[in-house]
């Protein structure tokens, strides 16, 4: 079975984007290869054509572009934990990154890789959810931007086309007074799946919680927004009526399952307790 | 897909498929069996190497990816039958007990070092957090660690 599957390695984004239009749907890529080869080892992996993007030394970068935290698609959570930059614009990305895995898959796992896997539980997502990153295709035909809120369209189904790869992250730099969290709730901290994962982005100002976003995993099919309880608790007064309000309101909007990991019941109320908190830290 | 690849120094050729599994290339095609595999899935760290200098699990990556690549395994610790500092504080800690854990512990813990000299022991637990141990509850793990990065 895997002496049957063909690789090709591409050394430039061009000629990788130029095989990917070749073979179209027929082709899988491989990038850090973390969620690849345990899908091949459990026979998951049907593809006969891998495409290695690791040779793709060009999209390994993370930068600041003016307004934007730009991380290439071959950027390992390693390269994010070292890059000041993330620690400046993406702190609560830092928090993430070091507890996806541990060292081994820290140095290999890409954050495209993740985006594209789609996982409900993958542990950034939430992150580039509540921050309204942008995630940049490109194809032979171009390259477009993808909001993360548009790009998780199903059950680890995303909005990217056949002949389409992810090539970097896009995250607009904090605004001024921003706070930033994440929290995942998992059996241990290293090598776990989480139960629970969080991302929240405010602003409170004289008391008062002007904005808020926040980006929740494993709480339904895909990573996803919770509009209600953001609409519900922005502009107002930031008190304990309010943080009561806030979490109930998450409790009752996430839509989590019963799995092997975790159950419904306690998902909900550990989304509302972890909201409850961040909004007690910005009063 | 003909592979050239630096191991623990000695320059080696195989002919493999291009997703090979580089633990199945070192243990079976290269006959280097220090390298365990635990569960094959990234979760033990029992197939623990060293990749250009950085700690991967031999089990998640596909042969092409070391296409020019230098890679140490747990033989490349010793010079021949002399164990390291670091091998030598396992032995004397009492840090590998049925022992298949160790060489992927041994592996983590020397590229730990590497990158800090002197850790302490939330970052000794921290860097061999993808390492699992049935046997020894760690401590005596941690405490080999400990005397390795003591001893000058
Ligand atoms: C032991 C273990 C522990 C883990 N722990 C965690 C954890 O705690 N939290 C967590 O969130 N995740 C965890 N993961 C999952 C995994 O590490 C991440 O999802 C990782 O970010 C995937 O990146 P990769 O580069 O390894 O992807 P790959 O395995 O190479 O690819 C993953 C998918 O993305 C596609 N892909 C890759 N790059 C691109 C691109 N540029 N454009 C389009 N498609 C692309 C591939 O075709 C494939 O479908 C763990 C995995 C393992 C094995
Ligand atoms: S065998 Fe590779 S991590 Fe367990
Ligand atoms: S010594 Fe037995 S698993 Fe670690």
């Amino acid at each position: 079975m895997i002496a049957s599957i063909n690789v090709v390695i591409p050394r430039t984004k061009d000629a990788a984007l130029a095989t990917l239009a070749e073979n179209a749907g027929k082709c899988t890529l491989l990038a850090g290869g973390t969620d690849l080869m345990v899908a091949l080892e459990d026979g998951r992996f049907t593809s006969k054509l891998v495409v290695d993007l690791s040779r793709l030394t060009e999209l390994r970068f993370v930068r600041r572009e003016s307004d934007e935290l730009v991380i290439g698609a071959l950027a390992t959570y390693t390269d994010l934990l070292r890059s000041p930059h993330v620690a400046q614009m993406a702190p609560e990305l830092v928090l993430c990154a070091r507890e996806v895995g541990a060292a081994a898959i820290q140095n290999r796992g890409t954050l495209a890789g993740s985006v594209a896997n789609a996982s409900p539980a993958g542990d950034p997502l939430p992150v580039l959810l509540a921050r309204d990153a942008g995630i940049e295709v490109a194809s032979v035909r171009g390259t477009r931007t993808i909001l993360a809120t548009q790009f998780f369209v199903g059950y680890r189904r995303t909005a990217l086309a056949p002949d389409e790869m992810i090539t970097a992250i896009r995250i607009p730099a904090p605004k001024v007074g921003e706070r930033f969290y994440w929290r995942k709730v998992g059996t241990r901290r290293a090598q776990s799946i989480a139960k629970m994962v969080l991302a929240l982005r405010a602003t409170a100002t004289n008391g008062t919680l002007q904005a808020i976003a926040i980006g929740v995993g494993c709480a339904g099919p895909t990573p996803l927004r919770t509009p209600k309880t953001e609409a519900l608790v922005a502009g107002q007064r930031l008190d304990k009526m309010l943080i009561d309000e806030a979490r109930r309101s998450l409790a009752a909007e996430v839509a989590p399952i019963d799995d092997l990991r975790s159950t419904a019941v306690y998902r909900r109320r550990v989304a509302g307790n972890v909201l409850a908190t961040f909004l007690a830290s910005l009063t | 897909m003909k592979i050239l690849l630096g191991v623990n120094g000695v320059s080696k050729t195989v002919e493999v498929a291009p997703m090979r599994r580089l633990l199945d290339v070192l243990r079976l095609d290269l006959a280097l069996t220090g390298t365990k595999e635990g569960c094959g899935e990234g979760e033990c760290g029992a197939c623990s190497v060293l990749l250009d200098g950085v700690l991967v699990n031999a089990c998640l990556i596909p042969i092409c990816q070391t296409d020019g690549a230098q890679i140490v395994t747990v033989e490349g610790l010793s010079n021949g039958a002399a164990l390291s500092p670091l091998q030598r504080s396992f032995v004397s800690e009492g840090g590998a007990q049925c022992g298949i854990c160790t060489p992927g512990m041994l592996v983590a813990s020397h590229a730990l070092l590497n990158q800090t000299p002197h850790p302490s022991e939330a970052q000794i637990r921290e860097g061999l957090a993808g390492n699992l141990c049935r046997c020894t509850g760690y401590t005596k793990i941690v405490a080999a660690v400990q005397k390795a990065a003591a001893t000058p």
